[in-house]
């Protein structure tokens, strides 16, 4: 069991822990943030393992994960 | 539940001016961590390069040198002849050191200088608008080859982990890439190798970081993303080039 924690206003959208999920918990969603980018969100949290590669390949260092 | 990753301490909780999908910030996260993990945060002293990577005493909560385009590696030298007893490194984009800085890098590494060197390749000048970089791929378009890098013109992309390995001042000379979660755990044990080689006083240690430019390659972040698999590492592949155990 795990979970994640996206800074919304930290984000900048770019995706790419989008694809480094390897359940695909995480998505982009279609609000956008104070910066004007459209951050990560993550779906269906209680799948999520907790592997935290999602936060290695961040380059914002936006998500905080807990296991 | 507890918390198993988190924000390293000598990494600042700003925001920073990269670009989405900039890996600036990959790096500065795995340098940051390396320092923690040495417990050296309190006698680092960062030397900043001309570049993104200009800004690194805004994100690292270390003491900060910023150097003139290219000379990171001869400020690095004074400081660390000065401070022997300090934990130096400068951290350098492409067009910075293997351009503007060819001279500096070369003989600081030939010196066998006790300093670690981060070099952030990511195939063009990015700050300054996308010009060519002497690590610029054949073919790739930049604002200063429009129609695509010529080699018989321009020559062929400077492999600097290879060529600083022929030196014989060089303990340590590696290339990673920040590409996939699988390359950035390779990088984040790496670049602790190469402070290990510092913090053991084992002489210079250098570490090639391929990484994106999205705005300056004119692709959206994950395209980018995937360029630097498909294209840059079977140009600059991946691997340590120099490893000496003393």
């Amino acid at each position: 069991m795990g979970r994640i924690e996206i800074d919304e206003i930290r984000c900048k959208g770019c995706g790419i822990c989008t694809v480094a999920c390897p359940k695909q918990l995480v998505k982009l969603c279609d609000k956008a943030n104070i910066q004007g980018y459209t951050p990560a969100e993550a779906v269906n949290q209680e799948l999520c393992t907790g592997c935290a590669l999602c936060a290695e390949i961040c380059p914002d260092v936006a998500i905080k994960v807990f296991r | 539940m507890q918390q198993v990753f988190a924000r390293p301490e000598s990494l600042k909780d700003v925001q920073t001016h990269f670009c989405p999908g900039c890996q600036h910030g990959t790096v500065h996260r795995l340098v940051a961590e390396a320092l923690d993990q040495f417990g050296v945060q309190q006698k680092t002293i960062g030397v900043a390069s001309v570049g993104c990577s200009v800004f690194l005493y805004g994100y690292f909560d270390i003491d900060v040198v910023e150097a003139p385009h290219g000379r990171a590696p001869a400020v690095a030298t004074g400081v660390k002849r000065a401070r022997p007893d300090s934990f130096v490194f400068t951290y350098q984009g492409d067009g910075d050191l293997a351009a503007i800085g060819t001279a500096e890098i070369i003989h600081a590494a030939n010196r066998g200088e006790d300093i670690t060197v981060i070099f952030v390749n990511n195939t063009t000048y990015g700050m300054t608008g996308g010009q060519m970089a002497p690590t610029t791929l054949v073919g790739q378009k930049t604002s200063t080859s429009p129609y695509g890098r010529n080699k018989a013109k321009d020559g062929a992309p400077i492999r600097m982990a290879e060529v600083l390995a022929q030196l014989g001042g060089v303990a340590y000379s590696a290339r990673v890439a920040v590409d996939s979660p699988k390359h950035v755990l390779e990088a984040k044990k790496v670049i602790k190798r190469a402070f290990q080689f510092q913090a053991e006083g084992k002489g210079f240690s250098f570490v090639e970081v391929l990484s994106s430019c999205p705005t300056n390659w004119g692709m959206n972040p994950l395209a980018a993303n995937k360029r630097i698999g498909d294209e840059m590492i079977p140009y600059f592949p991946l691997g340590v080039f120099k490893n000496e155990e003393q």
